[in-house]
């Protein structure tokens, strides 16, 4: 097959032609996604250190305030723009992409690693014979060697592994969403926008796009939330699992759940934090009865404030915490919900006292 | 219909030991599984098979020659046959290289319509294979797919995605790579037990398959570890130790308080 032959060819190329930072932009509906600018803000740095330019790459139609962008520390902007584009598919996004890194040689490409990122670019690589590393928590370049040192949890999040790739181009990462933070908003800042327009032979794929259907199942959803309470094993069945639920429901917080917790049924996958589920961080991370394996710690560490209770001492998710309590959950989460519903009755008698 | 499946045997647990010196995982024969995801994807397979009459179902694997055990599970589940991909020149594989390879077997397989696999392995929790593979062979890959819709042309996918879920419908042949959320796993049945102790796993190493062994293991991979190193955390944490007071529970209060967090 002809891709397989191409992806074969031997690639003796000149590494010194691949030149600048390249991150993937998100849109839906024409908005700009949050991640964009936590992208711009880790691909600044790196621009920086290579001195080199910042392009933001972006895939849709129509996008609104795409000048954000530059506002957020990106240089120039590189808009493949088509109808076809609009909402994500693997195919003509990957063609896409592929075309114009053919055409623009970025030495780095970072991507984010939600599930458009996740998706799109292994084709890419796929298709360019590029390495790529998935789920980095740290992206640094190399002093010595200008490299990328790609670094991520690996084994179930036991270890940290650095990779790098040395003889391919571009070098190739997915980054976690929310695992950094957008660069101040810089309103004079401006850059050079660049709009690609392909042949539509580019956006040919044997898929469609049928519709998209919003997640009504959660209350709030743990992307968005604020504050999060989650549960693991400790919380020792289904019915002790309520007071997780309990208590993220008195806070308006979502509710958390260990790859365990969701294992044994007390919670749904889309409840998942961690390596093999979402990444969070909210201004308020709750742990309770979760010991704190990295793969957990790997999707909610950035956490602004995070309190843990367990009864072991020892557990890893203290050594995340700001404030830990050993000891029971069962003993001491009733507490917490007893004092939490107390300190409302007090806010809401304040807050009559000043309306009356 | 013919459909591919990919399973890959993975450690049973999440304390992998790792050789300090070289920084590759210790693997002990007995304490493997076949990733909780792969045996999703099998059981969707079989779910086809049984909704239909004309459904062969192939399952793949890489791995050392014991991931043979792996295939004959699945055959026990109501897999139709097996191939290994297995060889000391795949050994440092990235997922590149990984791809290509079960790329490679997929054709050995002969015309196949639908490939089913699981979204990710517990192990090295990349998910990219997958679609690599999806690549290798010039068809469409859909991820994250909680429920396949076969029809007689084409299936329709949900994907779970970001705030919701897609529904995406893709003319055959066509990649899949699914979640939990699709199904509950099957179990092997008494015929099918009976059936993997008959049925022969070809088994191919990259020449078998028509591939340079420049193109697979650490020649074929992009990518090189270059350091593997135990995470480091830490936060000045306040300890407070339940004692059957109250007291703990007020000074978290406080500190919350003070944190403007509620």
């Amino acid at each position: 097959m002809s891709t397989y032959v191409n992806a074969s060819v031997k690639k003796e190329h000149d590494l010194s032609q691949y030149k600048g930072v390249c991150v993937l932009g998100e849109q839906k509906d024409g908005q700009l996604l949050p991640v964009t600018f936590e992208l711009i803000a880790r691909g600044r740095t790196l621009a920086d250190d290579l001195g080199c330019k910042l392009s933001c790459i972006l895939l849709g139609d129509e996008i609104q305030e795409i000048e954000q962008v530059f506002h957020r520390g990106a240089d120039r902007i590189l808009f493949v723009k088509a109808p076809e584009l609009q909402n994500f598919l693997p195919r003509p996004y990957q063609n896409a992409i592929v075309k114009l890194i053919q055409e623009e040689k970025p030495e780095i490409v970072i991507a984010a690693a939600t599930t458009t990122g996740r998706t799109v670019m292994p084709l890419v690589a796929a298709k360019l014979n590029a390495g790529l590393t998935a789920d980095c928590t740290s992206l640094t370049i190399d002093p010595d060697t200008k490299l990328l040192l790609q670094t991520r949890p690996a084994i179930g999040g036991n270890i940290m592994a650095t990779i790098k790739t040395p003889q391919h181009r571009p070098q190739m990462a997915t980054v976690r969403p929310r695992s950094s933070k957008p660069l101040p908003l810089d309103c004079n800042r401006t850059g050079e926008l660049i709009i690609k327009e392909y042949e539509n032979a580019t956006f040919l794929t044997p898929e469609k796009f049928l519709e998209f259907i919003k997640d009504t199942t959660q209350t709030v959803s743990i992307e968005d939330a604020e504050i999060i309470v989650s549960g693991g094993k400790g919380m020792k069945n289904a019915e002790g699992f309520k007071m997780v639920e309990q208590l993220a429901d008195l806070l308006g917080a979502g509710v958390g759940a260990t790859r365990d917790a969701v294992e044994l049924g007390w919670t749904t996958y889309p409840h998942q934090i961690g390596l093999s589920g979402k990444t969070v961080a909210p201004k308020l991370y709750i742990a309770l009865g979760l010991s704190g394996k990295i793969a957990h710690l790997a999707g909610m560490q950035t956490s602004e404030v995070i309190i843990a209770v367990n009864k072991d001492p020892d557990a890893q998710i203290f050594k995340v915490a700001d404030f830990a309590i050993v000891g029971d959950v069962f003993e001491v989460v009733p507490m917490m919900i007893q004092a939490i519903k107390q300190h409302k009755e007090k806010a809401k008698a304040e807050t009559c006292a000043l309306s009356s | 219909m013919h459909i591919v499946v990919f399973v890959k045997q993975v450690p049973g647990t999440d304390n992998v030991k790792m050789d300090p010196e070289t920084g590759v995982m210790i693997r002990t024969g007995k304490d493997v599984i076949i990733n909780p995801l792969d045996e999703n994807a099998l059981t969707e397979a079989i779910k086809i098979k049984n909704s239909r009459s004309d459904v062969k179902v192939t399952a793949i694997s890489m791995g050392p020659p014991s991931a043979e055990r792996a295939l004959k599970e699945a055959i026990a589940m109501g897999a139709d046959a097996g191939i290994l991909v297995s060889g000391r020149e795949f050994a440092g594989s990235d997922t590149i290289a990984t791809g290509k390879a079960l790329a490679a077997a997929v054709r050995k397989a002969g015309d196949v319509d639908l490939i089913i696999c699981g979204e990710r392995a517990t192990d090295g929790e990349t998910g990219q294979t997958a679609v690599m593979v999806a690549n290798y062979l010039g068809i469409p890959g859909e991820t994250y797919v909680s429920s396949i819709e076969v029809k007689d042309s084409s299936v329709i996918v949900k994907r779970t995605v970001e705030r919701g879920f897609e529904r995406v419908e893709i003319a055959y042949p066509v990649l899949v790579s699914v979640n939990k959320d699709i199904n509950e796993i099957g179990m092997p049945t008494l015929k099918g037990k009976l059936k993997a102790k008959t049925v022969p796993i070809a088994s191919y190493d990259a020449s078998g398959l028509g591939i340079d062994s420049t193109e697979v293991g650490l020649n074929g991979s992009p990518t090189r570890v270059v350091k593997v190193f135990s995470p480091k955390l830490s936060r000045d944490t306040i300890m407070k130790r339940a004692d059957g007071t109250t007291q703990p529970v007020e000074e978290l209060m406080s500190f919350l308080i003070s944190k403007e967090c509620i």
